[in-house]
């Protein structure tokens, strides 16, 4: 379904406007990159509206559950609509504040920090399969991309850190630093478990090798990695329980201290974006992405709208394991920070590495119905 | 065997789960927001608000300027000074309360002895420029004159326990 | 027509930033500029379709590496005039030395493994050829001993270097989380049962 939209962008749209404005040499690379770019932004859009509204999402969310009714105030037109204009609202605060530069900073750094830490989250989404056709690149090594791209965001927190000059910033950008490393490595564990499983590097190939029916999906065979998984995305993204690198409570702010206005809601765009991003590769991972989770049951497989795979599936299975991280937000307490390690090295990666194990037996014995 | 116990619940997150439970419930409670300027909480009679000086039914000012509220103000907000009247009998000249220094505490109120100076049920003021929250004589009377019935109804309530 | 121009366009960043890397003066500018060069190489191997190998770079080079590169170059303070005042006297060895390596790597094109006659042109291969399944085929079966060994050396790095740094015994004043995290409540807290007494009088 969404190819034909393209396709129809494409055939009606775009090549009539490159045969009008583009010289005939160039015609042909200038349609594959408007493609592209139109690809992005249909990728871009409702990812930054999301951002936009997890926001809201969050306070509404974390507000019931300590009984309160969060925002309920800013609508649009007079009409309040339960404060659904409150994203809206703070972007416009956000953009009009000043960025202020510290006097010791390094400018130049300073400025790219943000960047660094919102491009890599919103590049990774290039491999991200949202049916089983669409998807902007279908590169073999799809997880390995992920996994290297997911690596670069600690980037814009260590250099914020560093850039801003202050003692704070920089105490949040170290400890975020050895976290997110600490944390990547049993994530990329639990990534090898789920390469194993399908034999792919694919994304697209690891969610039909789940096909079948829920139960065919990973996280049955792998779910101890599959919590293992998880749990290092919520650190990874630095958010509660794990959010040491902001600490409030200690270091005020963590990394971003210096940082206001647009400057700073970039940052937090990223955290978010990451949030998105951890939630879909989970249920890609483990719940089978795109899949209904209705094919191969006996009788309800049968009703023709609800056991079609496709992207509203996927957009479920994320909000349910973004639902997750507001949940625990609003439930544990901040973990210590030796707490953190010794879960990422001691607990984490001994379970993750003792699973490879144990799935590659089972993949070898092709243990049904998961193997067969 | 309660050590293999432990770790089992541990790896299978079970506190975690419990923790999460009790949030969870949470979600369905209903809710305790107050809508503030649509709704309010009801207001004891004890409730220390904004300043006034009242005044005796007949016009006559109460204040005496005995200082007392002046020197039992721990924030040091409230500065008087006083003159005898033509009539003989002591009136304060000038009855000053920085209401931003002062915290509310009522002990100006406690100590009063002719009760002049109470504190009203009014919290919902404001200033809009320099100055404007550093009450005078003029200022604190004009406040006593407007909430007069508010204040003598609440202390008639308040009465049985003072 | 337009790889080309990606190509040169990468290749230019690649030298200016390794040219940046030796050049600059703060150290921590000299780590990302690093940074900057390793990506533009993997640019290049992209084009080269050797995605794994660039997936790879950026992963554990661009994504582990340099970032506790960064860290440790971050926690220095690194003043820079004394680290220059032996320049003028050093000037003739590092003058030598560079030589020597310049020879050493010119000589590499004229010696006879190297002169052309034995160099394959790089040819792309099909795009269908899965170039992670193919490095890993050939990683576990020819080149399974080099990589158990490199394997092996690696861990006893590892080992060595804990063992080094490790303190235990009276000196060690560290809480022990583990345990901290196993305690229960029954452990800490025990709840009583009482009757309410009674007023006497």
């Amino acid at each position: 379904m969404l190819s034909d939209i393209f396709q129809w962008i494409q055939g009606s749209i775009l090549s009539p406007l490159v045969n009008l404005v583009v010289p005939e040499l160039f015609q042909d690379e200038a349609l594959l990159l408007l493609g592209i770019l139109v690809k992005i932004v249909a990728i871009l859009i409702p990812l930054l509206l999301s951002v936009a509204y997890i926001t809201y999402a969050e306070r509404k969310i974390i507000g019931y559950m300590q009984c309160r009714i969060g925002p309920n105030r800013v609508g649009f037109f007079g009409y309040k609509l339960l404060g659904l204009g409150q994203p809206i609202a703070d972007a416009f605060k956000l953009i009009f504040k000043e960025i202020i530069i510290p006097s010791g900073a390094n400018k130049t750094l300073f400025i790219i920090a943000p960047v660094l830490s919102f491009a890599p989250s919103i590049a990774a989404w290039a491999v991200i399969p949202f049916d089983d056709v669409s998807v902007l690149a279908d590169i073999n090594a799809g997880l390995l991309y992920i996994l290297a791209l997911t690596s670069l965001a600690v980037y814009g927190v260590i250099i914020a850190g560093w850039a801003s000059n202050s003692k704070y910033a920089f105490l949040g950008a170290i400890r975020s630093a050895a976290q997110i490393i600490s944390y990547e490595i049993a994530m990329g564990f639990a990534l090898v478990c789920v390469l194993i499983a399908a034999g792919s590097l694919n994304l697209g190939e690891i969610i039909e090798a789940q096909s079948g029916s829920f139960l065919h999906w990973f996280w049955i065979p792998l779910f101890p990695v599959f919590l293992v998984y998880f749990i290092s995305g919520v650190a990874e993204t630095n958010r509660a329980p794990f959010d040491v690198a902001e600490g409030e409570s200690e270091i005020v702010a963590g990394f971003h201290v210096e940082y206001g206005g647009m400057a700073f809601s970039i940052f937090f765009m990223a955290e978010y974006a990451n949030m998105i991003m951890i939630s879909v590769l989970t249920s890609i991972f483990f719940l089978g992405g795109w899949l209904s989770p209705l094919q191969g049951v006996p009788l309800l497989g049968s009703i023709p709208f609800l056991s079609d795979h496709g992207l509203i599936w996927l957009l479920m299975k994320t909000s349910l394991f973004l639902f997750c991280f507001l949940w625990f937000r609003a439930t544990f307490p901040r973990y210590r920070y030796d707490q953190i390690m010794r879960l990422g090295w001691k607990v984490f990666l001994p379970i993750t590495i003792v699973w490879i194990v144990i799935i590659s037996i089972m993949v070898v014995a092709e243990i049904p119905p998961w193997f067969n | 065997m309660q050590k293999i116990q432990q770790y089992f619940q541990s790896l299978l997150l079970w506190e975690l789960v419990k923790g999460l439970q009790l949030t969870g419930k949470y979600l369905f409670k209903r809710k305790i927001t107050i809508q503030y300027p649509e709704e309010k909480t009801p207001m004891s009679p004890r409730f220390r608000g904004l300043h006034a000086l009242r005044r005796y039914p007949n016009g006559e000012e109460r204040c005496i300027a005995c200082k007392l509220c002046e020197a039992v103000c721990p924030a040091v907000a409230i500065t008087i000074d006083s003159e005898q009247r033509e009539d003989g009998t002591r009136r304060t000249t000038r009855y000053d309360i920085d209401l931003t220094k002062c915290i509310f505490c009522g002990f100006c109120e406690e100590s009063c002895p002719v009760d002049s100076i109470v504190e009203t049920h009014v919290f919902e003021y404001h200033g809009e420029q320099r100055g404007d929250l550093l009450m005078n004589k003029q200022k604190l009377l004009a406040n006593g004159d407007k909430y007069e019935k508010q204040i003598a109804e609440a202390r008639e309530k308040d009465s049985l326990y003072r | 027509m337009i790889t080309q121009y990606i190509f040169y366009f990468f290749a230019a960043l690649l030298i200016i930033a390794a040219g940046m890397v030796v050049t600059v003066r703060n150290p921590v500018h000299a780590a990302l500029f690093l940074v900057l060069a390793f990506f533009s190489t993997s640019a290049v191997w992209l084009m080269l379709e050797a995605e794994f190998l660039a997936i790879v770079l950026i992963l554990v080079y661009v994504g582990a590496v340099m970032v506790l590169f960064l860290f440790v170059v971050m926690m220095l303070d690194i003043n820079l005039v004394p680290m220059r005042e032996g320049f003028a006297r050093f000037l003739p060895v590092g003058i030598i030395i560079a030589l020597l390596m310049a020879i050493a790597m010119g000589s590499v094109f004229t010696a006879i493994y190297f002169n052309g006659a034995h160099l394959d042109v790089v040819t792309p291969t099909a795009t269908d050829v899965n170039n992670s399944r193919e490095l890993g085929k050939l990683l576990f079966t020819e080149y399974l001993y080099p990589f158990e060994i490199a394997g092996a050396i690696l861990l006893v790095a590892i080992v060595a270097a804990i063992s080094l740094t490790l303190r235990t015994g009276r000196s060690k004043k560290t809480q022990d989380p583990s345990a901290q995290v196993s305690v229960k409540r029954a452990d800490r807290v025990r709840m009583v049962k009482m009757k309410s007494e009674k007023k006497s009088g």
